[in-house]
């Protein structure tokens, strides 16, 4: 049996795919050190390249508005993350949480949280709905987008469409609250050698597991608050 | 270090000795009225010694032994939504030594196990790159590889103890974290077949999974010590780990190591994608956040005592074992304490002590039955010393779900049960 069976199947077809992408780049350049690999072609980069920045690069053409967004939101994701985002048990919650950022329970959502609309675009195109990724046209993520914008009060025309055009310029409200990591913000060992004898003079227990019993099927009611990330 | 340890050693082998007579003593003493063992006198009941065994083609590919039936990843149902975008937990206190046995290594995944065939995956270069590039796993196989330990640990271990101690036991309040051989293809072998363009700066990874995971990735790391593995423990990567090809981003958060990866976008600047802007960002008291957290800081945790695995053979010689890492280096120095850190000990490194790997520690005692108040702390050689969980609040308030590496606390009862709690 060939050790690359995909070669042997489809030989002939990928080295035309291949010879095709070379005849159409500008400038195509030589093999790398190894000469390992084979060309991508442009279809399968477009396929496959579907991320999305902050500037608006990957975005796709299209358009889409609040209401139509209203719909299809209603009808591929409301029962998970709600009519209105509020998600329904333990799915996401997709809108609400503003100013909670400072509270003991903040809730965190595009509207509170996230610092780009364009990962609402990106994420929503790649990832949901949840078990059918990537079945969404352009236009239904734009209007869903549109959609959530509403739903977290960034706009507040439900006429308003969103599209490739005008997506760069809407920003979202807590993007300038996001720093570069600062760490280290605990003593390193120069500056304070850890402590080997006498370090206090005595100590106290000050709280203990709050839960004792962490089967599987453990009480749900007496948990609310946790989350692993 | 070494003075001190020896010391202490010699202290133990001491009192250990002196106790062994007694105990063997009593032991005499008791001789004449305890009856014969049958394990021992009688054959019926060792079967093994009289009847044959499985044969060799019992069992192609071997199992645990019936009896470490409960040595398991677990998961807590509660946690998450959906088991599909779940995670379990590594069993830490059943494991000695530094290398996670792959069936054990714990699973986080956003959109299920994705089962993909050899044959049937590609990985793509695009972007900033002088050739776009399709390989296949055949390809990937011909670029010269590399062998090495790395531990792998999501940003949310312990991430449910921010407000106080939640969970009882060693497998959830830090099972987040596994620690293999990999092998592997340098990412930057793979990046010099592309041939990087001179405005190149960051990579976007991306899984071919349902949840088609991404994150930005500094060029800078990528072509320092990432890897496209291919092998874990010495075979194949299981289906949950990424199978056939993972990214390997020693000493960085786990969520990075995207699994199952299908592509490399090359470009000069970040994505600010969902996962490093919702999540893995660390929220501080004054509602700010932290971005690019990357580093996994030192750490450390006794996994012997613990709730899961309580002292059973009351006072005596007793091993106190546990785990030390961190994503900035090796492990320098740990440092045990039984009294709640009013005095420290130095513990003994035990087996390899890699970079950015898992290291084993242990400290043998004389336990006198007296209940104790049992803590780690370790120190990397970057320097950077282990914190304690208060002064981790202080600084970062209790919101940031991520990068809690603050010293954990078991209190052991004079039965010697383990209890998760937090001390002054
Ligand atoms: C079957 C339930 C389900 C459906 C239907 C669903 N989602 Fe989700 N959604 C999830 C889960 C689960 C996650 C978290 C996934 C993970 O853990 O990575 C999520 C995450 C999200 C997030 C990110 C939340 C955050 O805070 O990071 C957004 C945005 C989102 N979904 C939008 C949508 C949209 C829009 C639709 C409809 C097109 C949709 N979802 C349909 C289950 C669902």
């Amino acid at each position: 049996m060939s050790r690359f069976p995909e070669r042997g199947r489809r030989a002939g077809a990928s080295r035309l795919l291949a010879a095709a992408a070379l005849a159409l780049a500008a400038a195509p350049a030589a093999a790398g050190p190894l000469g390992l690999g084979r060309a991508a072609t442009p279809a399968e980069v477009a396929a496959w390249d579907i991320d999305v920045r902050p500037d608006g690069t990957g975005l796709p053409e299209g358009a889409g508005d609040v209401l139509t967004g209203e719909e299809v939101f209603a009808e591929k994701c409301a029962y998970c993350h709600g009519d209105f985002g509020e998600g329904v048990d333990r799915w996401p919650v997709l809108a609400g949480g503003q100013g909670t950022l400072t509270d003991e329970r903040p809730v965190k959502t595009i509207g509170s949280y996230w610092p780009y609309l364009s990962t609402v675009f990106d994420y929503i195109n790649r990832a949901m709905p949840f078990g059918e990724a990537q079945s969404l046209s352009p236009d239904e993520v734009y209007a869903i987008t549109a959609y959530l914008l509403y739903m977290n009060d960034v706009v507040d025309d439900d006429g308003f469409v969103l599209s490739h055009e005008n997506f760069s310029e809407v920003r979202l409200p807590n993007e300038d609250n996001f720093r570069a990591d600062p760490r280290p913000d605990t003593p390193l060992a120069k500056a304070a050698p850890p402590c080997m004898t006498g370090c206090k003079d005595s100590v106290e227990i000050t709280a203990r597991a709050v839960i004792l019993d962490v089967t599987p099927d453990a009480d749900e009611d007496s948990t609310a608050g946790i989350s692993v990330d | 270090m070494s003075e001190k340890t020896s010391a202490s050693r010699r202290a133990f082998l001491r009192t250990g000795l002196a106790g062994g007579l007694a105990a063997g003593g009593a032991a005499l003493a008791a001789g004449a009225a305890r009856a014969d063992d049958p394990l021992i006198t009688d054959l019926e009941a060792q079967p093994w010694t009289q009847y044959l065994g499985d044969g060799v083609d019992a069992a192609p590919y071997g199992l645990p032994s019936e009896h470490e039936a409960h040595v398991v990843r677990r998961n807590v149902a509660w946690l998450t939504a959906d088991p599909v975008s779940s995670v379990n937990f590594t069993p830490l206190h059943e494991l000695e030594g530094i290398i996670t046995p792959n069936g054990l290594c714990f699973e986080r995944h956003h959109g299920g196990v994705a089962q993909i065939a050899p044959s049937e995956w590609r990985l793509m270069i695009n972007g900033l790159v002088e050739r776009q590039l399709v390989f296949t796993l055949g390809d990937i196989m011909r670029f010269p590889r590399v062998t090495r330990a790395h531990f792998l640990e999501c940003a949310a271990n312990s991430g449910m103890e921010w407000r106080g101690a939640q969970l009882n036991g060693v497998q959830y309040t830090h099972g987040m974290i596994h620690n293999v051989m990999y092998t592997g293809v340098p990412l930057r072998h793979l990046l010099e077949e592309a041939g990087l363009k001179g405005s190149a700066q960051w990579l976007l990874p991306e899984g071919g999974d349902a949840a088609g995971m991404t994150r930005s990735l500094p060029l800078e790391k990528a072509l320092d010590d990432c890897l496209i593995a291919t092998h874990m423990n010495g075979e194949r990567l299981r289906p949950e780990q990424g199978y056939p090809a993972r990214l390997v981003v020693p000493g960085w958060e786990g969520n990075m190591w995207v699994k199952w990866i299908r592509r490399i976008e090359v470009g000069d600047r970040p994505w600010h994608h969902r996962e490093e802007t919702s999540k893995y960002t660390d929220l501080m008291a004054d509602g700010t956040a932290r971005r690019f957290t990357w580093e996994m800081d030192v750490k450390s945790v006794v996994t012997n005592p613990s709730p899961q695995a309580p002292i059973t053979h009351g006072h005596g010689p007793t091993v106190l074992s546990g785990i030390a890492w961190s994503g900035r280096g090796a492990i320098r120095e740990v440092h045990v304490t039984t009294d709640g850190g009013i005095n420290w000990h130095q513990a003994r490194i035990e087996g390899p002590s890699l970079d950015k790997s898992m290291h084993r520690f242990v400290y043998e005692f004389d336990w006198d039955g007296a209940p104790l108040l049992v803590q780690s702390r370790a120190v990397d050689s970057a320097g950077f010393v282990q914190p304690t969980k208060n002064a981790l609040r202080k600084v970062r308030g209790v919101n940031s779900i991520y990068h809690n590496n603050g010293i954990q606390t078991w209190a052991i009862s004079s039965e010697g049960e383990a209890e998760n709690v937090e001390i002054s």
